[in-house]
């Protein structure tokens, strides 16, 4: 029985179409959900082994990028949520979807985890670190080069070079202070970072492309199976998304590298 | 209780609203401004305790990781201090004016309520604090030129206290007649300016002598509904118009004689709907059609960049919505005309904004409304010229897609009059009429209240709604609000039925609007659709699952009639035969005078580096890149061929392509021809240049030439002067030419003829502006070709015939020059080149194709040599010419049409040379990896040679040898803001 994806909608969310193909190609029943739906029955979330909140601009980011739809899943759907998880389950955010998921707590998640101290409910959606507008000042679309850096995050494999494409205002990336930065990277929660074409760590505008700090381009909770990054793996299934596609004798690659980011949420159910 | 919470950046993030508006005041030269810090301020008016307002700001309003916020219930203390280092400073607040839309207002009443509190009204502002010792009237000059748009926002001192104002309900006291009966010519002219009609006298006549035949005086909604009915933007007066050709010739409707007879005659089985509804609609796969749309949106544009654009790009989006029973919207493609942006500030006329303002809001504008809609916006152009300064253009295109069978319309007596979306307000009252004005020097005042506010997420919304409600049949016609609003939308829909309409159920932004205001108002977001009584519940519900208001306002009839009430009473009655087809013709005068240019002398150069180098860096070549990254290219996952390419994605493409259909590798190429600066000599050039363009750009990605339709869209001067009516009929006369030659019909199209500005006297026109859209099948997508270079060793091949035609070339204009020759398509051999080249790509030949525009074949090789990062290598002696192309300049930069600049591999060199048999083709030299661009000149001694066997010169020293790093950094030089 293969996984089901919901795929959370609501005005303003505009990559749910291709979200949905991208879930469905790498084998999940994909279906797009209004939050109003799980609003008014929250229960409907039992159903699903994925939620994933794609990217868009929720409620036109009025009130900041993701603002009032973390709003909305914190006062309407936190216990559900955190079951849904601690149940095994995955969350996924793209784009819009990653700062929805930052904005509510649940990326990065708390990292205080003393020996025998289970943070309270309302510290797991306590907001430790915001992603806000690019240095640049401007929105920007184009292509990055990433690196995953988590061993426990479900979604990546570690050290693999992927190339993706980014199109946000708002995609810096801040913790709290530097002591949070240093406990982000010691407990592998920084999952996603900008590299330059050739690897190299901490690259330079455009190859950060918003000025994030320590080049943070994806965050995991403590499970590794929340995940949120700012490029759109679902940009990128086919070899034919790619820019420079065309410059290949032979064609397009057979198959983008955002698929395997759906490929290993199916496969984590088999 | 009305509580302010006021939102800094926490120290030491970097404040960047506060830091440009700093930076742009110093552009201006406003003296005595040191900084500038920038706060967001929300008043909100509630029945709460100050405890939840705080948990109000906590969790709506102030990021806890990079803000920190202050409250105070209003008149009372702030419950935190503002950061120290603002102490001293001056403050000004901006605040929307009252009746202008702010979209953040809507997001946070809901949201607050979503926490669960009751809160009765929200406003926000934006609060700047500002270091220095500026006077009072530097301050002023920040307020209106850097901070606010004084036309919709309000500056006021930031310590003012802030007063929820709310409008009085309209007092209602019977149908206002006015009379007209009685009035002389002169009188009724009067009126027509004055009450913002914008009718001719022989329109007010006609209206005069239809109420005299009736018995009585018109009411005032009736006078509105006909002038919004017969606006040169809603019936194309001019082109349906009688036209005396300068006592030669009498066109009786240009539009049928040149633009839609070509479509007639053309009779293309793939063409499903043309020139009838919202947009022109043609076939796709076995499964959907394609429909697109261009509209411009420029007098708005002019006095509101920002807002003007947004709206613009915004009803642009709802044609497609409203095509057929709608389709889903899946590319914008943008072209606007602005003066250079480096245009001296101290000449800038009165009432004019600056068009490097014009064009950061613009651009602004389409990226904010395009992004949040999720609509790619995948291709666009930028033209400059000093006469867009007080008139820019803005071209907002549209691509949609929708099953085969929801491409008509069928709306029956009985149907219920529903509209859905936004709310009714204050907002662009007359741009209908405003758009057939002249801008003055007092249209930024007289007219603000045309300008409309966007809000791209009711639109998102309300698109997410009636795809769900389409697909499930419950409706069955739809248009949208656009110009003229309500009286424009069911006008139409209930042409050949009638309809009864209750304007006081129309829901409403603010109290206060008159039944006229609410029955013409363009305020944004809104269509309407007819729903038979059955599917009523369901429909509404629907609706409201998805938070979209939808309303039942009336229903259609079979009187033939428009019939108005408000509060029960009738306040208007039109008949449908009149308010459609009673507007007289008109007869105007044509003229076209040939201006009297001359050619610059002959060059002697020998190295036409600089040339190149400086037409690589104009304002019209340069990469558009600061413009084109602020757009989303990208979402929808369709595209296949972006903006930009090569290894770094750092030359520019020719067309946009896409693979609509997910799993598919069917695809549309859409591209855009426009060159303004033809028309200088000849807009009959011009025009055929632009289709030529807009052919060879769909082309040069894959595009098939006997699949593609075009849209036209005229933006001319003052067409009551025969001299500008006279190009503009040279223009269509172009278009039916052009169109028949190369079986590509026109599908839609519109145009906006007023596009004049008054100042000190005189009237500056615009430059005769066509642009041409191309939107074309691609057959598969996986054949798609793209202009960077690819591989050393390939051969390069011109294809098509260079003459010499340097008039209106950007070589010429380095020379402040105009010339007398433009490019003319060749009617006979262009069509076969087209379709040679794309059987060619098809068959797999090509490895990388650009056409030959501005700059012609020196900037085309330029163009994808630094794409490509690689290198080339040509010979002007092989270039096929025409005899009296004889001097190197010529061939470098002559822009004759149809022509490209084609790598092929050696391999498939032959093949390619077969698949181009009998087209104008010679391989003129390789591509190689050195990094530098070199064109060798023709021999001194070499005439030119025959036109079938163009052999080599190759020890001709070369004419252009320059590092592609230079050329780069050339063309991306101008935008690099």
């Amino acid at each position: 029985m293969p996984p089901k994806a919901l795929i959370l909608r609501t005005a303003g969310i505009n990559c749910d179409l291709e979200t949905e193909f991208a879930f469905t190609s790498a084998g999940a029943l994909a279906e797009r959900v209004h939050v109003n739906r799980l609003i008014e029955a929250p229960a409907l979330l039992d159903g699903y082994q994925i939620l994933c909140v794609p990217g868009g601009f929720s409620y036109g980011d009025d009130l900041g990028a993701g603002r009032v739809l973390a709003a909305q899943l914190v006062v309407h759907l936190r216990d559900r949520l955190r079951r849904f998880i601690d149940d095994g389950k995955l969350a996924l955010g793209i784009c819009n979807g990653f700062q929805v998921l930052v904005k509510t707590g649940l990326l990065p998640g708390p990292v205080d985890e003393k020996l025998g101290t289970v943070p309270s409910l309302s510290d797991q959606f306590a907001q430790t670190v915001t992603v806000t507008y690019n240095d640049s000042g401007r929105f920007e679309d184009r292509w990055v080069h990433l690196r995953s850096d988590s061993d426990h995050c479900i979604f990546l494999e570690k050290g693999e070079i992927v190339t993706l494409p980014i199109a946000h205002g708002e995609g810096k990336v801040i913790p709290t202070d530097a002591a949070h930065l240093d406990a982000l990277r010691h407990l592998g929660r920084i999952a996603l970072r900008y590299v330059g074409p050739d690897g190299a760590d901490l690259p330079p505008f455009p190859f950060n492309p918003n000025g994030s700090i320590d080049a943070i381009a994806g965050l995991t909770d403590s499970t590794g199976r929340v995940f949120g990054l700012m490029p759109h793996p679902e940009r990128y299934l086919s070899g034919l998304q790619h820019p420079a596609w065309t410059r290949q004798l032979k064609g397009p690659a057979a198959e983008g590298d955002g698929m395997r980011v759906f490929k290993r949420a199916v496969k984590y159910f088999k | 209780m009305t509580y302010e919470v006021e939102v800094f950046s926490r120290p030491p993030l970097v404040d960047a609203p506060g830091r440009a508006a700093a930076a742009q005041a110093r552009e201006i030269g406003l003296a005595g401004i040191e900084d500038v810090a920038a706060t967001r301020v929300y008043f909100l008016k509630a029945d709460f305790a100050e405890a939840d307002a705080h948990r109000v700001a906590k969790a709506l309003l102030a990021d806890p990781v990079s803000e920190v916020y202050r409250l105070r219930a209003v008149g009372g203390a702030w419950s935190a201090e503002p950061p120290a280092d603002l102490a001293g400073r001056r403050a000004l607040l901006v605040t929307a004016k009252p009746g202008v839309m702010d979209p953040v207002e809507a997001s946070l009443l809901a949201a607050v309520k979503d926490l669960g509190l009751p809160i009765l009204a929200a406003h926000t502002g934006r609060k700047f604090y500002v270091a220095g010792a500026a006077t009072e009237e530097t301050l002023a000059a920040l307020g209106r030129e850097v901070l606010a748009n004084e036309v919709i926002e309000a500056v006021t001192p930031g310590d003012a206290v802030y007063e929820f104002r709310e409008g009085r309900p309209f007092q209602f006291h019977g149908a206002g007649e006015i009379a007209i009966r009685t009035l002389s010519e002169a009188e009724l002219v009067k009126m027509s300016r004055s009450s913002h009609l914008f009718l001719s006298p022989a329109e007010m006549k006609a209206i005069q002598e239809h109420y005299r035949g009736l018995g009585r005086e018109p009411t005032d909604i009736e006078l509105e509904s006909l002038a919004q009915t017969w606006s040169e933007h809603c019936v194309h007066k001019t082109f349906r118009g009688v036209i005396d050709v300068d006592g030669k010739e009498t066109i009786d409707n240009l539009f049928k004689s040149t633009i839609a007879r070509a479509t007639r005659e053309l009779a293309k089985p793939w063409c499903v709907s043309v020139f009838e509804d919202n947009a022109g609609v043609i076939k796709f796969d076995a499964a959907n059609n394609v429909c697109f749309k261009v509209e411009t949106h420029n007098h708005p544009s002019a006095i509101e960049p920002y807002g003007g654009a947004a709206t613009g790009i915004g009803g642009c989006i709802r044609d497609p919505m409203g095509t057929g029973l709608g389709a889903r919207p899946i590319l914008n493609t943008d072209v606007f005309c602005f003066a250079p942006p480096d245009f001296d500030a101290k000449k800038l006329p009165q009432g004019v904004l600056h068009p490097k303002r014009v064009m950061r809001g613009v651009v602004g504008g389409v990226r904010d409304y395009g992004n949040r809609m999720g609509i790619p916006t995948a291709n666009g152009a930028v033209f400059f010229d000093d006469r867009y300064l007080g008139n820019p253009l803005v071209f907002c295109g549209v691509v949609g897609i929708m099953p085969v069978d929801k491409c008509f319309k069928h709306q029956a007596t009985g149907d219920l009059v529903v509209v859905v979306g936004g709310r009714t307000g204050r907002d662009g009252i007359h741009g209908a009429t405003f758009s057939s004005a002249e801008l003055t020097e007092t249209s930024d005042t007289e007219f603000s209240h045309a300008v409309q506010i966007g809000n791209a997420i009711t639109e998102k919304r309300m698109l997410d709604a009636l795809l769900q409600a389409r697909d499930r049949g419950l409706y069955t016609a739809i248009t949208d609000c656009g110009a003229g609003g309500l009286s424009s939308a069911v006008g139409e829909m209930a042409q050949h039925l009638g309809a009864k309409v209750h304007l006081d159920r129309v829901p409403l932004k603010y109290e206060g609007l008159s039944y006229t205001e609410i029955w013409i108002s363009e305020a944004q977001e809104r269509m309407v659709i007819s729903v038979p009584p059955k599917n009523r519940d369901e429909i509404l519900q629907l609706f409201a699952s998805e938070n979209v208001e939808a309303t039942v306002i009336g229903e259609f009839t079979d009187t033939k009639r428009l019939e108005l009430f408000y509060q029960g009473q009738p306040v208007g009655q039109l008949d449908m035969g009149f308010l459609h087809d009673g507007v007289p013709r008109q007869r105007r005068l044509a003229k076209w005078v040939a201006t009297k240019n001359k050619n610059p002398r002959a060059s002697k150069k020998k190295d036409f580096g600089g040339d190149l180098r400086a037409i690589l860096g104009s304002w019209n070549v340069c990469s558009k890149q600061w413009i084109v990254r602020q757009y989303d290219h990208e979402v929808q996952g369709a595209s296949v061929i972006k903006p930009f390419v090569g290894p770094n994605q750092d030359g520019p493409g020719d067309a946009a392509v896409i693979a609509p259909v997910y799993g598919s590798t069917q695809g549309l190429a859409v591209a855009n021809g426009m060159n303004p600066k033809y028309s200088d000599i000849d807009p009959y050039a011009m025009a055929a240049c632009g289709i030529d363009e807009a052919l060879r750009n769909v082309v040069a990605v894959g595009g098939d030439p006997t699949r593609t339709a075009i849209l036209d869209n005229f933006c001319w001067g003052n067409c009551d002067k025969p001299d500008r009516l006279g190009g503009l009929v040279r223009a269509a006369q172009a278009c039916y030419d052009l169109a028949k030659a190369y079986g590509t019909p026109f599908i839609s199209g519109k145009d906006s003829l007023n596009n004049e500005y008054q100042t000190g006297g005189v009237s500056v026109a615009i430059p005769g502006t066509l642009l041409i859209s191309a939107i074309a099948i691609v057959p598969d997508v996986r054949r798609s070709v793209t202009s960077d270079l690819k591989d050393a060793g390939n051969f390069l091949y011109l294809v098509g015939l260079t003459k010499d035609e340097l008039g209106g070339s950007h070589y010429y204009a380095l020379k402040n020059a105009v010339g007398t020759r433009p490019p003319r398509p060749d009617l006979a051999t262009a069509p076969k080149t087209l379709a040679a080249l794309h059987e060619a790509i098809k068959a797999g030949t090509v490895r990388a194709c650009h056409d030959l525009s501005e700059g012609g074949l020196a900037v085309a090789a330029a163009e994808m040599a630094f794409a490509g990062g690689l290198g080339a290598e040509l010979y002007l002696s092989k270039v096929q010419r025409e005899d009296d192309v004889t001097r190197d300049e010529q061939i470098l930069f002559s822009e004759s049409a149809t022509r490209f600049l084609v790598e092929v591999e050696a391999l498939r060199a032959a093949e390619f040379e077969r698949l181009l048999h009998g087209v104008p083709r010679s391989q003129i030299g390789k591509v190689n990896d050195s990094g530098r661009l070199v064109i060798h000149g023709l021999a001194a001694s070499s005439a030119a040679p025959p036109i079938a066997t163009g052999t080599p010169a190759t020890d001709a020293a070369p004419v252009i040898d320059e590092p592609l790093a230079a050329l780069r950094a050339a063309w991306l030089k101008p935008l690099d803001w």
